[in-house]
C-alpha cells in the first residue's frame, strides 16, 4: 500500500479585492500520516515559494482543543470523521485521486475575513453577556467546602468541554448557536456555584445570541452530529428550561 | 548593574505577608486612572487582566488569536498542583516548596517558590468557586492524583483537559470585566515592540493582524504574559503561534533574559512521523502512573512488541531507579529514552521511540478503569497514529515542551525595565532548571490572580508617572522602525519560505543543543545558526501585502526573532559549565550519567543583557542563596 496520495483541492479564496470563489490546487505526494492542516501547509509552501499568497486558515493548538481551526470540507464541518476537529483529521482517511472542497464556515454572524478565516467574535459577545460565575478573586471558601456528586461534576464537564469552534453554527441550516450557548448555560447551571445566576444568565445569553444575528433552533440536530467534542443536544433542552424559568418567574 | 531580586527580609514563611503589609496601596478612586497593558490571554495573562479589572484598573488585553479563550494554555492536560493535603499523605506548603526547589535542581529562588506554594491553595479554591468542573471522588470532594514524580497526591484535574477548564474559567472572569467596561479586548493583535518613555515601560506597538495596521497603545505599566519560547526548536508541543517575539523585543529594549538554555524536554510525546510534521503532541505523563516504559534488550530487535517475551524486555527506568521507577522527573526520563535509542534499542519505523505499555494495568485493573482514566488520551493517540493503544503499547519519544528560562524578574515579577512585568511561562522565576508536572498552571494563575495585582499596585503607588501619549515621539519612532522591518522582509523576495528556515533552525538546535549537550556541538551549532540567519536575510520569500491579513508575514517575523534568540540560547548553554536539571552537558556528569551540578560556581541565575546588534550579550549573575533547604544531589534511585 502506498504511503502517499495525490489530491485535487477546490479551495474558497476571498479577500478585500476578491468577493470569493473556488480555486483548484493539486496536493501532491501527501503522506497518509499527515494531518489535514499539514497537507494545507505543503500546498501553502509551494504557493509561497512561487511568490503566490498562501491559503489563509486559522489554527493554533493542532490538538483539537483550542477551537481555532475549522472549515467545511466536502460539505461537512471539520470534514467527514466523527468527533474530530480539522487539525485532528488525518490524511489516511482520504484516497488517492480524491477531489476535496474546502470552504469557510458560512453564517451571517461569522463574516469571512479572508479565504477560510472567519470572524467569530460574536461567540465572545455571547459569553460576555453572562457565561461565567460572578466571583471576584480572593475570598473563595475552601475548595472542598461544598461537596459535588461525581455524576454532577461529570455532567458539567461534558457540557464545559465545548471548544467554541463554531462548527455547530456552520452545520446548522439556520446558523443557530444554540449548542454553543446551551453548553455554557448547562455547564454553569448544573453546578451549585453557577445556580444563583442561572436564570439571569440564560436570559442574557439567549437574548444576546438573537441580537447578534444567529438563527433559531428548529431541531435539525446537525449541530450535535458535527460537534467535534460530542456535545449533546440535551444541553439545548437544559438551556430552554433555564430560559423559560427566567421568562416566566 | 547588580541584580536586586528585592526579596523581603525575614523568615521564609512570613515574607509574602510582610511584603503585602509593606506594599503601598493605590487609592481605590485612583485605580481607574491607571491603564495597564496586559499582553497575552493564557492562564497568566487572562487571570492578571481579570483580577486587575476587578480591582478597578483600566486594562487593555491583547492576544494573537481571534479570541482570548484560545491561548496555548488551553492545551494543558494533566493537572494543577496545590498543597491542600486532602489526601492526608504528608503534603504541606513546605513540601510543595521543597519538591519544586529540588525538582528545579536548586536553580530557582527560595522566596518566589515558597510564595507559589503558599498561594497554590487559594488558586484551587478560586477555581472551584468559578465553576470549574474538576474531577470529584465519590464523596463529592475533589479528586487528586500523584503526578510527574511527586510522592504525594496533590494534583487536581479535569479529565485530560485541565488547562482548557482553567483557561475557560479565567476567560469567563475576563469577559465579565469586559462587560463591566474595565477591560478592553484587542484580539488578533501581535505585539511587535515595547515602548519606553523616560526609561519606564509605557506602552506597546502592535500589528492588527486583520488589517495589517500598526497601532500604538500607551499605559502606566505593561505585563508580558506571552508564554514560552519552545517553538524555537520548531517541533515542540507548543501551539503553532507560540513565539519569542514579545519577550525578545523587550530584551532588545533592556529587559534581561534569564537562563534561556533551560528548555524542558518532555519524555512522553508521540514520535515524529515525517518531514512535514508541524508539531508534536504530548501524551500526558499521568500515563506513567500506570504505564511501564521499556525497550527490547537486544539492539535492532524489530519484532512486534507482543512477540518480545518479558525476559527480553528492558524496563530500564524501573531497573535503574528502583524507588521512583517510571515516575522519575521529566529530564531523567527524557535523557534515558534518548540513551536507549542511541544504543540502537529504539523502536518503530525511525528507531526514535520507546514503548509506554499499559498492558499490565489493563490486565490487573480492567479495561474499563483504564479507559475512564485515560480514554481521551488513547483516543487522541489513535487519531494521530492510526494505532490502537489498547492492543499494542504506545510509542513515545521526548519532545521540547516548556521553557523554564524567560525574562528576568524580581520578587515583584518586574523585569529590569521599570514598569515592565512578566508573568507565567514568559518569566523565569519559579522552576529553576526543570519544571515539575502540573506546576506551570499553578504558577501562571498564581502570578496572574494573586501576585501581580499586589505588586503592580506597589509600583504604581510608589512611582511618579506622568501621562504618556500614544502619539508621542517614542511611539512614532517605534512604529517607523517596525514598519521598515516589515517592508524589508517583504522586499527580500528570495526563494525559500520562512517555515523552511524554521524547520532547519529546529534541527540545528535539537542536534546541537538538545537533550545531551556537548561543547563542540554547541559551538558548531552557533556557527550554523549564524549562517542560517544570514541566509534568511538574503533568501526568504514573504508574499502578500503589509496592509492585509498576511499569515506568511506574521510567521516570517516570528522566525526572524527565533533565529536571533537561538544564538542567545546556545550562548547561555555554553557558558553554564555544569549540568543541572534539563541542562546536561556531557562533560559534567556522574559515572552513572546523572547531572553533576557545580554549586560553588554556578548557583546563580544567568541574566543576559542586550548590548546591540551583532554584539556579544553581557552576562549578569544573580546569586542564589539557600537558607531553608540543604543543597543535595537529586537521586531517584
Ligand atoms: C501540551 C501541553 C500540556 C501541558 N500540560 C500541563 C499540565 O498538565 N500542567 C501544567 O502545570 N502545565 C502544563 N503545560 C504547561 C502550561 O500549559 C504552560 O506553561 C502555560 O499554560 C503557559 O501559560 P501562559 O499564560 O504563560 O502562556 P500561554 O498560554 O502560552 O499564552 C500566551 C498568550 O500570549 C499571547 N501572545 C504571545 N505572543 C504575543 C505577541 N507577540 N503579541 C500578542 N500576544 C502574544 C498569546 O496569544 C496567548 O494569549 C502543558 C503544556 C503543553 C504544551
Ligand atoms: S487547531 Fe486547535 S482545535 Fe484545531
Amino acid at each position: 500500500m502506498s504511503r502517499t496520495i495525490n489530491l485535487t483541492l477546490k479551495v474558497w479564496r476571498q479577500n478585500k479585492a476578491n468577493p470569493g470563489g473556488f480555486e483548484t490546487y493539486e496536493a501532491r505526494s501527501i503522506s497518509k500520516d499527515m494531518s489535514f492542516l499539514e497537507m494545507l501547509d505543503v500546498v501553502n509552501e509551494e504557493l509561497i515559494v512561487a511568490g503566490k499568497e498562501p491559503i489563509a486558515f486559522d489554527h493554533d493548538c493542532r490538538e483539537g482543543i483550542c477551537g481555532m481551526c475549522g472549515s467545511v470540507v466536502n460539505g461537512r464541518a471539520h470534514g467527514h470523521m466523527e468527533k474530530t476537529t480539522l487539525c485532528q483529521l488525518h490524511m489516511r482517511h482520504f484516497s488517492d485521486g480524491d477531489t476535496v472542497s474546502i470552504e469557510p464556515w458560512r453564517a451571517r454572524a461569522f463574516p469571512v475575513i479572508k479565504d477560510l478565516v472567519v470572524d467569530r467574535s460574536t461567540l465572545d459577545e455571547i459569553i460576555r453577556a453572562g457565561g461565567y460565575v460572578s466571583v471576584n478573586t480572593g475570598g473563595a471558601p475552601d475548595a472542598n467546602a461544598m461537596p459535588i456528586p461525581t455524576e454532577m461534576a461529570e455532567k458539567a464537564f461534558n457540557a464545559a468541554a465545548c471548544i467554541g469552534c463554531g462548527a455547530c453554527v456552520a452545520a446548522c441550516p439556520n446558523a443557530s448557536a444554540m449548542l454553543f450557548v446551551g453548553a455554557k448555560i448547562s455547564h454553569l447551571s448544573i453546578l451549585p456555584q453557577g445556580r444563583p445566576e442561572a436564570a439571569k444568565r440564560a436570559w442574557a445569553m439567549v437574548t444576546k445570541m438573537d441580537k447578534l444575528g444567529f438563527g433559531n433552533c428548529s431541531n435539525e440536530t446537525e449541530c450535535e452530529a458535527e460537534c467535534p467534542k460530542g456535545i449533546s443536544i440535551l444541553e439545548i433542552a437544559r438551556m430552554n428550561r433555564e430560559f423559560f424559568k427566567a421568562a416566566f418567574f | 548593574m547588580t541584580l536586586d531580586a528585592k526579596i523581603p527580609a525575614g523568615d521564609l514563611a512570613g515574607k509574602w505577608d510582610r511584603y503585602r503589609f509593606d506594599c503601598k496601596l493605590v487609592n481605590p478612586a485612583n485605580k481607574k486612572k491607571f491603564t495597564i497593558i496586559v499582553v497575552g490571554t493564557g492562564l497568566a495573562g487572562a487571570s492578571a487582566a481579570a483580577s486587575l479589572g476587578e480591582l478597578g484598573y483600566n486594562v487593555k488585553s491583547f492576544c494573537i488569536q481571534d479570541s482570548p479563550r484560545r491561548a496555548h494554555s488551553i492545551a494543558a492536560q494533566g493537572g494543577i498542583n496545590a498543597a491542600k493535603n486532602y489526601a492526608n499523605d504528608g503534603d504541606s506548603i513546605f513540601r510543595l516548596f521543597y519538591d519544586t526547589i529540588k525538582g528545579g535542581d536548586f536553580r530557582s529562588r527560595e522566596a518566589n517558590v515558597y510564595r507559589l506554594a503558599q498561594i497554590s491553595n487559594n488558586i484551587i479554591d478560586h477555581c472551584v468557586a468559578q465553576g470549574i468542573p474538576f474531577a470529584r471522588d465519590y464523596g463529592g470532594g475533589l479528586a487528586y492524583r500523584s503526578f510527574g514524580g511527586a510522592q504525594v497526591s496533590r494534583t487536581f484535574y479535569a479529565k485530560g483537559q485541565t488547562g482548557q477548564q482553567l483557561l475557560l474559567g479565567a476567560y469567563g472572569a475576563l469577559m465579565r470585566q469586559v462587560a463591566k467596561g474595565s477591560v478592553t479586548l484587542y484580539p488578533r493583535r501581535e505585539m511587535l515592540d515595547l515602548v519606553l518613555v523616560d526609561g519606564k515601560a509605557r506602552g506597546i506597538v502592535v500589528r492588527n493582524l486583520v488589517t495589517g495596521e500598526l497601532e500604538s497603545h500607551a499605559g502606566h505599566a505593561v505585563i508580558l504574559a506571552t508564554g514560552g519560547y519552545g517553538n524555537t526548536y520548531f517541533l515542540s508541543t507548543n501551539a503553532m503561534g507560540s513565539n519569542v517575539t514579545a519577550t525578545w523585543r523587550a530584551y532588545k529594549k533592556g529587559a534581561f533574559f534569564a537562563n534561556p538554555c533551560f528548555t524542558q524536554i518532555h519524555p512522553t510525546c508521540i514520535p515524529v512521523h515525517g518531514e512535514h510534521q508541524s508539531k508534536l503532541t504530548l501524551m500526558s505523563e499521568s500515563l506513567r502512573n500506570d504505564g511501564r516504559v521499556w525497550v527490547p534488550k537486544q539492539p535492532g530487535d524489530k519484532r512486534n512488541p507482543a512477540d518480545i517475551p518479558e525476559s527480553e524486555r528492558d524496563y530500564y527506568l524501573e531497573r535503574k531507579y528502583p524507588s521512583f521507577g517510571n515516575l522519575v522527573p521529566r529530564d531523567v526520563a527524557s535523557r534515558n529514552a534518548k540513551e536507549e535509542c542511541d544504543r540502537g534499542k529504539g523502536v518503530g519505523q525511525t528507531g526514535l521511540a520507546v514503548y509506554l505499555d499499559l498492558a499490565d494495568a489493563i490486565k490487573s485493573r480492567g479495561k474499563a478503569e483504564i479507559e475512564s482514566k485515560y480514554g481521551n488520551l488513547f483516543e487522541m493517540y489513535e487519531k494521530i497514529t492510526g494505532e490502537n493503544p489498547y492492543e499494542a503499547p504506545m510509542k513515545i519519544y521526548p519532545a521540547v515542551h516548556y521553557t523554564m528560562g524567560g525574562l528576568w524578574v524580581d520578587y515583584n515579577l518586574m523585569t529590569t525595565i521599570p514598569g515592565l512585568f512578566a508573568a507565567g511561562e514568559a518569566n523565569f522565576s519559579d522552576h529553576g532548571a526543570n519544571r515539575l508536572g502540573a506546576s506551570a498552571l499553578m504558577q501562571g494563575l498564581c502570578d496572574g490572580y494573586f501576585v501581580i495585582p499586589y505588586t503592580i499596585g506597589g509600583y504604581l503607588a510608589s512611582s511618579s508617572l506622568g501621562e504618556a501619549s500614544a502619539n508621542g515621539p517614542e511611539f512614532s519612532d517605534a512604529m517607523a522602525a517596525i514598519s521598515d522591518n516589515i517592508k524589508h522582509l517583504l522586499a527580500i523576495n528570495g526563494k525559500q519560505s520562512a517555515i523552511s528556515f524554521h524547520r532547519r533552525l529546529g534541527k540545528i538546535l535539537w542536534d546541537h543543543c538538545g537533550i545531551a549537550r556537548r561543547d563542540d556541538d554547541m559551538k558548531k551549532g552557533l556557527c550554523l545558526i549564524q549562517n542560517l540567519r544570514a541566509e534568511f536575510g538574503n533568501d526568504v520569500r514573504v508574499p502578500g501585502d503589509e496592509a492585509d491579513f498576511n499569515q506568511a508575514l506574521e510567521n516570517a517575523g516570528r522566525v526572524a526573532d527565533f533565529l536571533e534568540f537561538a544564538e542567545l540560547l546556545v550562548t547561555d548553554a555554553l557558558s553554564r559549565r555544569e549540568s543541572c536539571g534539563c541542562h546536561l552537558n556531557v562533560d559534567f556528569q556522574t559515572p552513572e550519567h546523572e547531572a553533576l551540578r557545580d554549586d560553588e560556581n554556578f548557583s546563580h541565575v544567568a541574566a543576559w543583557e542586550y548590548s546591540g546588534r551583532d554584539k556579544e550579550p553581557v552576562l549578569h549573575k544573580e546569586p542564589l542563596v539557600f537558607e531553608n533547604v540543604a543543597l543535595t544531589r537529586r537521586s531517584y534511585k
